[in-house]
């Protein structure tokens, strides 16, 4: 197949292109929801992505919330942003940080204010940039504008069978285009580790990788109580058929196919390398581990499920596909691409690859996915250790 | 190509999985090893769900069992050739 050139994005200030165009209200901190909830009510056109801290973290924890927030803001998918924080002064750090994209942003606090009048003043701004980012057209943008994200869930043996390797020719085919690719999921490597380190393509990027996952390790090691049967792999992986970790793992990598990744990213950091893959040091949970990758900057997610996850993401759209016949069958709106047919030998690996670029150019150009469709927009902030 | 029950993925494996909805004790299986793209036979012992795990030879405990050329684990209590492979008798190595 000859994989198009081109596809239909949102061109941004900064150069960037969106396959979205969000105009997001973004709270600072658990406690500004609710103001957040109430503008995205008020103003069509907008949402709000809601989530559960920003109060007195610290260090290292701090640092990442704040990545996270302004990555989010930053992500090409954003045409525009409302930050709506307690207090001023970590609302303007947020601010500040979106505001180098050249894309419209603006805070607001509400102490001293109370909600009604910051809702009042907020919906104004809100009201003023969504008609704003209507008006927006998507133009022809080369398919190397194009950061994909890839993450598995409820995984089965027929991930590892069939729709990570799906996933892993994708990548073999849109890597020598230019395209930013990027894969995650630190525990998930656990039995791979040592092949994976190998796929580092420099000598610093593979002892990158090797203290990523140790740390990883050391940290599960510490905190487990038991030997974490109960969550690696989970009952749902299971129910499917994994018995262990390391199956898992092997069945995880899969998903990058030949490819050899450039750089290790911190949990929602920006690749700055150039084109190509990167390792980002990610929880395995899946909304978690999206969250991360679309505060990163990247634009379109593919998510091969076995047992059948139903994540989506509020900015980045996340195409989901299953080699699992029974899943295919029996949670179908959840499904955007059945690779099953490569189970029974009747489509082959590169057959399945080429079937997702077409869906994943499709979304690129505007498709709902099913979780879009669905409702779901799972925004779900990683937390490393107790607030102060 | 159809009548594949049971794929594995690496000539080394020890282990195939099953990819239709179920296979039965005593059914002749056909395999199909995506690594050099050979054909083998098997009869199960068991009756093993779609996407669980075969044995393809009689397994001893502390074997290591292998899936994708690597080592997933450890047999924790005999396998016999045919018989389902799964948590009650093989564990990670890891944790």
């Amino acid at each position: 197949m000859e994989i198009p050139k081109t596809f239909l994005g949102y061109k941004r200030e900064d150069g960037r292109t969106g396959t979205r165009n969000h105009v997001i209200i973004l709270p600072v901190d658990d406690i500004s929801n609710a103001c957040a909830e109430a503008v995205a009510n008020n103003i069509k056109g907008t949402i709000a992505l809601p989530h559960s801290y920003g109060r007195l973290q610290f260090g290292a924890d701090l640092e990442l919330h704040f990545r996270t927030m302004i990555g989010t803001g930053k992500n090409p998918n954003v045409a525009a942003v409302i930050v709506i924080g307690i207090e001023p002064k970590w609302t303007k750090r947020i601010v500040d940080a979106i505001a180098t994209t050249g894309k419209p942003v603006e805070g607001f606090s509400i102490e001293g204010v109370g909600d009604i009048d910051t809702i009042a003043r907020v919906s104004k701004k809100a009201q003023e940039f969504s008609i704003w980012a209507s008006e927006k057209q998507r133009e022809e943008r080369p398919i190397s504008d194009l950061w994909i994200s890839v993450k598995c869930g409820e995984s089965d043996t027929t991930s590892g069978l069939a729709s990570n390797p799906t996933v892993g020719n994708l990548m073999d085919k849109l890597e020598p285009l230019g395209v930013h690719l990027c894969f995650g999921e630190t525990s998930e490597l656990t039995g791979a580790e040592i092949v994976c380190e190998k796929r580092g393509n420099t000598p610093e990027a593979q002892e990158k990788f090797r203290k990523t996952w140790s740390s990883y390790n050391d940290f599960i090691l510490k905190e487990a109580t038991d030997d974490l049967s109960e969550s690696q792999p989970t009952a749902g992986n299971i129910a499917g058929g994994l018995t262990t970790i390391e199956e898992k793992a092997f069945g995880n990598f899969q998903k990058i196919g030949g490819c050899k990744f450039i750089d290790v990213l911190e949990p929602a950091e920006e690749p700055t390398k150039g084109p190509g893959l990167y390792f980002m040091d990610t929880s395995s949970a899946a909304a978690e581990c999206v969250t991360l990758q679309a505060a990163g900057g990247f634009n379109l997610h593919l998510f091969p499920t076995g047992q059948g996850n139903i994540i989506g993401n509020p900015i980045e759209p996340v195409v989901k596909l299953t080699a699992n016949p029974l899943t295919a069958r029996t949670m179908s709106e959840h499904i955007d691409v059945d690779v099953s047919k490569i189970l029974s030998r009747e489509m082959n690996l590169d057959e399945a690859g080429d079937e997702l670029i077409k869906a994943t150019i499709r979304v690129a150009n505007g498709r709902l996915t099913c979780a879009e469709a669905l409702g779901h927009k799972e925004f779900v902030m990683t937390k490393l250790y107790r607030s102060a | 190509m159809a009548g594949t029950d049971i794929i594995i993925h690496d000539e080394k494996d020890n282990v195939g999985v099953v990819v239709i909805e179920k296979i039965t004790p005593k059914q002749d299986c056909d395999c199909w090893i995506m690594e050099n793209d050979k054909s083998v036979k098997i009869q199960s012992m068991d009756e093993i769900p779609l996407g669980h795990k075969i044995a393809m030879t009689d397994l001893n405990e502390g074997d290591t069992i292998l899936k994708y050329g690597h080592d997933i684990g450890k047999v924790v209590k005999s396998i016999k050739k045919g018989e389902h492979v799964h948590v009650h008798n093989v564990k990670t190595k890891k944790w």
